[in-house]
């Protein structure tokens, strides 16, 4: 079956969730929350909330806890970076853990 | 019945403006250079003086004037912009942009040559090095041309979403005098209905368009298999195959409403019993007709090809116009360093499968201003035809009209 059903003629889209795919699938390593060192959970209130802030995919909730929506989450990791409690860690999809592959 | 235009004195320039004008272009973005600034002053005038009901956007560029014309035109704005030479050139992205979005963008081309060396006179190296962007290209012979041209661009370019250029030469036409039939608004209105646009934004239904689009097909948010980045170049790749058929049929309703037909690609001239014929592009053909007079008087039945739309190109009409020829002398106004002039290689190409065996002489003409004498392609058919011997259907290299 061919594309011309849709009836463009141009790059076109509609702005909505899922438009580029299931951009989850790109990924190559995953974030993996610990409830126990992140501050919002921690302190069960609203608090630095910089993962949601900095995540370029907007794939993180500000909420309590914090949730992250996998289909969607390319695993740049830069929640992990930036999380000053560090409670975010990568974990490759294989199961290995980035930190052990140095 | 159609209402009787006036005839004015007009140069190029004007004459390009009042085409604009009269097609009720809504948003005009231009940066002014030579030859081509009388065009922006003219409209701008009308602008001013609320002769046309335009927003006139002044940018600091030729990239901005067409970002802007883009722009414009996917928001559903008829749109014009004008140039030429270094300022074509610094468009280039912006052309590649405006065909694959499929935006009926018009825009004026005041031939001119390209540096280095600076020089502001005419020839056709600026548009021709565009020819690959995916823009419609049609060339005028003269200013009556250039008028009706960019009136038929619109209704051409918003039948096919594909952007045109109307190409002239610069001062040979631009900055020349001549009579010119300029139109009724209200015949222009018979003939051009408003821009209907394939996009719009709309805060209501909002739209991602031509945003990064992937090697591959993609199935959207509502499940619909959309094209990969191929197939949308293949759609434009289509729609200028199937634009001739457009471009004739607007040529067709020009002359039944103004009484100038433009039924076809080309410009022809006593190419019934012509067994040679100069082909050339632009102001270019009108004196390759005089020197066609010439070599007739002297016994040889020579005629004239015009190419009128060099994209999308007219192989089969021009492999029919060439069927009865056994020397074809191309003059060109380009070139295509380490080859020869864009128009014979494409001649050549078109040739390619045909039965047809004629020898092929080309000669670069006209660079830089340099002035083209109908004496001078005189002279170059003579040589051509005392150096057709049988077998020697083509040169290697082309041969170039100058002092060197």
């Amino acid at each position: 079956m061919g594309t011309r059903d849709c009836r463009h003629i141009c790059g076109e889209s509609s702005p909505a969730i899922g438009e580029a795919g299931k951009t989850g699938e790109w990924r190559e390593s995953f974030p993996v929350i610990d409830l126990k060192k992140c501050v919002v959970a921690k302190q069960n209130k609203p608090a630095c909330f910089l993962c949601w802030l900095y995540c370029p995919d907007a794939v993180i909730t500000k909420t309590i806890p914090i949730q992250i929506d996998m289909e969607y989450c390319k695993g740049c990791g830069i929640c992990a970076q930036i999380c000053p409690a560090h409670a975010i860690t990568m974990v490759h999809e294989q199961g290995l853990c980035l930190d052990d592959m140095d | 019945m159609a209402k009787r235009g006036g005839i004015r004195i007009l140069d190029g320039n004007h004459a390009a403006a009042q085409g604009a004008k009269l097609s009720r272009v809504q948003v005009i973005a231009a940066y002014p250079i030579t030859p081509q600034s009388p065009v922006t002053e003219r409209l701008s005038e009308f602008v001013e003086k609320g002769e046309l009901d335009a927003q006139y956007v002044a940018v600091e560029s030729e990239h901005s004037a067409l970002a802007v014309c883009t722009s414009a035109s996917t928001v559903g704005a008829r749109t014009f912009t004008a140039t030429s030479s270094h300022g074509l050139a610094y468009m280039h992205e912006m052309l590649h942009w405006a065909a694959g979005a499929r935006l009926p963008v018009v825009l004026a081309c005041v031939n001119r040559a390209i540096g280095a060396p600076w020089n502001v006179l005419n020839d056709q190296q600026d548009s021709v090095s565009q020819r690959d962007t995916g823009w419609i290209q049609i060339y005028a012979r003269n200013n009556q041309e250039i008028l009706d041209s960019i009136i038929q661009a619109y209704k051409i370019a918003e039948s096919v979403y594909v952007p045109v250029m109307v190409c002239y030469d610069g001062f040979v036409l631009s900055h020349t005098e001549m009579p010119v039939n300029v139109p009724s608004q209200e015949d222009v209105d018979r003939f051009l209905p408003p821009y209907t646009p394939h996009t719009i934004l709309d805060p209501a239904n909002p739209r991602n368009y031509n945003l990064v689009t992937f090697a591959n097909p993609r199935v959207n948010a509502e499940g619909v298999l959309c094209h990969g980045y191929m197939e949308l170049r293949y759609l434009l790749q289509e729609a200028l195959q199937n634009s001739r058929e457009t471009i004739i049929k607007v040529g067709q309703e020009f002359g039944e409403v103004f009484g100038r037909s433009y039924s076809n690609t080309l410009w022809t001239d006593r190419l019934d019993d012509a067994d040679t014929i100069i082909v050339a592009m632009g102001s270019l053909v009108m004196e390759a007709t005089v020197a066609a007079d010439t070599l007739r008087e002297a016994g040889h039945k020579v005629g004239v090809l015009g190419l009128r739309v060099f994209r999308p190109f007219p192989k089969a009409d021009v492999v029919k116009a060439l069927e009865k020829s056994r020397l074809i002398v191309v003059f060109d106004k380009n070139i295509s360093y380490g080859l020869e002039g864009a128009t014979c290689s494409e001649i050549k190409s078109a040739l390619y499968g045909s039965s047809l065996r004629a020898a092929i002489r080309n000669f670069i003409v006209g660079l830089g201003g340099r002035d083209v004498k109908a004496r001078e392609l005189v002279d170059a058919v003579n040589r051509s035809l005392a150096s057709v011997k049988e077998g020697d259907l083509t040169r290697e290299y082309p041969e170039w009209i100058c002092a060197i």
